[in-house]
């Protein structure tokens, strides 16, 4: 796959369409992928594998010259979403489709008990983990990124060309979880809330990683919102931080998974985000973010006969 | 009203009323010696649809118990189309703040007319009513902000 990606994109810088190429290299560890803009002279460290999970769109805001960028399936949901919402301009992108199998969590490898990971290596299904203490092998499906388990599905949209064949990874409902929260009373919601939310260092990363907030101003980092940029000092701000955060994208987030990604807290962030997914689809119609270009997101847009907010009292039955 | 609760307690109720169609809807209500409680503490606001969800979690964060929204009838904005807006947006953001267990009678939204100033009237009543019944919001206010 490699192999074929970098021939692909040899072809074409030479044929001019691009002098850069929006890719992954390895990082600190080597099973880290960071994102990187490659050109001719360091193209040979371009990386496609398995842990490639990391979402690249979002690096391409502000871009003005053209780029050619790899995007797996989910990826080209938040590229379009990106475009529609002119923050990318899809004329400065060549977008090329890259397969993908499920991206692996390196931290569910270290759950098995697996420690000091030096490397790891992929064949077919079996991952064979190099460690300090001699190798193991792990089930490939074992030890997905939970995003990959409940992937929207493997077609690329809006892109340029696609390279190699997606293999289906979704084995969980997306919507299972919020269901079940949904069918909790109010004071359990509360206690799961809290205890998750409570984790939060506020370092932000979920809001920087989102490739749906990409205001230049973030309302969190105006210090007069009490919550900007600082360990929480009260129930509240983690409240309202994740409220405003996941309200911010409600409409736009393309569900593609980075925000609980990379989270170092393993707070549920999309449990948020897909609640709101969830009431949009059953208030509103189904609508899937990036799903099309230039669609109309349904918080700007109505019908004369939406329900009222009422519903929201209904709907919750006499639970509180 | 639970159980622990101190005797001297009062809802603090925030009415966020559309300068066109329910401020004046208020307005009625007072000149029609209407009344409605004293603990409701109205923001104009220039349309429904101007009303931030952040405004509404900085009410509660400041020691609202209850916070209401009122506008001109859906058709009847005076920027015709703004309630359409913030009524998907409050139905949304009221949907989150139940999801997090947060009572969901805390918050509401009512079409009240310039003309409705007795349905104004009831509509403070009966939503103080709730709220009193419900209790102090101690799940979404600030500590640091209560006196
Ligand atoms: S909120 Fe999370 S899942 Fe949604 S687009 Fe942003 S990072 Fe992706
Ligand atoms: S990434 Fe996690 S810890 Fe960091 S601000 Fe977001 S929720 Fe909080
Ligand atoms: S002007 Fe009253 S709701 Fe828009």
């Amino acid at each position: 796959m490699q192999g074929m990606i970098l021939d692909r994109v040899r072809a074409l810088m030479s044929e001019g369409v691009a002098t850069r190429v929006l890719g992954w290299e390895t990082g600190e560890f080597p099973y880290d992928r960071t994102p990187k803009f490659f050109n001719e002279s360091n193209l040979e460290n371009l990386k496609y594998d398995s842990f490639c999970g990391c979402n690249l769109s979002k690096y391409l805001v502000n871009e003005s010259e053209k780029v050619i960028a790899l995007v797996k399936p989910c990826d080209s949901y938040s590229l379009t979403q990106l475009c529609t919402e002119h923050r990318v301009k899809r004329e400065n992108v060549y977008a090329l489709g890259v397969a993908c199998r499920g991206k692996i969590d390196v931290n569910k490898i270290a759950a098995l008990g697996i420690k000091g990971i030096t490397d790891v290596e992929e064949d077919g299904d079996t991952l064979t983990v190099h460690t300090l203490y001699g190798d193991k092998q792990v089930a490939r499906k074992d030890v997905l990124l939970n995003k990959c388990m409940s992937c929207k599905g493997k077609e690329h949209k809006n892109v340029d060309e696609v390279i190699g064949e997606s293999e289906d990874t979704s084995s969980v409902e997306r919507f299972d979880m919020v269901a079940e929260l949904e069918a909790m009373t109010p004071d359990q919601r509360f206690a799961f809330w809290r205890n998750e939310l409570s984790k939060c260092i506020r370092c932000n990363a979920c809001r920087n990683v989102c490739p749906a907030c990409t205001c230049v101003k973030c309302v969190f980092d105006n210090p007069n919102t009490g919550v900007q940029n600082k360990a929480a000092a009260d129930d509240f701000e983690e409240n309202m931080f994740h409220i405003i955060r996941a309200f911010h994208v409600a409409g736009r987030c393309t569900d593609c998974g980075e925000c609980s990604r990379v989270c170092p807290q393993g707070i549920p962030l999309h449990l948020l985000n897909r609640k709101f997914i969830k009431d949009i689809d059953e208030l509103y119609g189904d609508y899937v973010a990036g799903d099309e270009a230039d669609q109309r997101h349904p918080l700007i847009n109505f019908t004369k006969t939406d329900c009222e907010p009422s519903i929201v009292h209904q709907r919750g039955g006499d639970k509180g | 009203m639970s159980m622990n609760q101190n005797p001297d307690w009062k809802p603090t109720i925030v009415a966020f009323c559309c300068n066109w169609c329910s401020y004046a809807g208020a307005d009625l209500a007072g000149s029609g010696r209407m009344s409605y409680p004293a603990n409701v503490k109205i923001i104009r606001i220039p349309c429904s649809c101007r009303l931030n969800p952040l405004f509404v979690l900085r009410a509660f964060q400041r020691g609202a118990d209850g916070v209401i929204l009122c506008g001109c009838h859906p058709g009847d904005c005076h920027y015709s189309t703004g309630n359409y807006y913030a009524r998907r947006r409050m139905t949304l953001l009221f949907s989150m703040l139940d999801y997090l267990g947060i009572e969901r009678g805390r918050t509401r939204v009512e079409w009240v007319s310039a003309a409705e100033g007795a349905k104004f009237s009831a509509t403070m009543n009966d939503f103080a009513k709730t709220i009193y019944e419900l209790g102090e919001n101690k799940k979404l206010g600030d500590l640091r902000c209560k006196e």
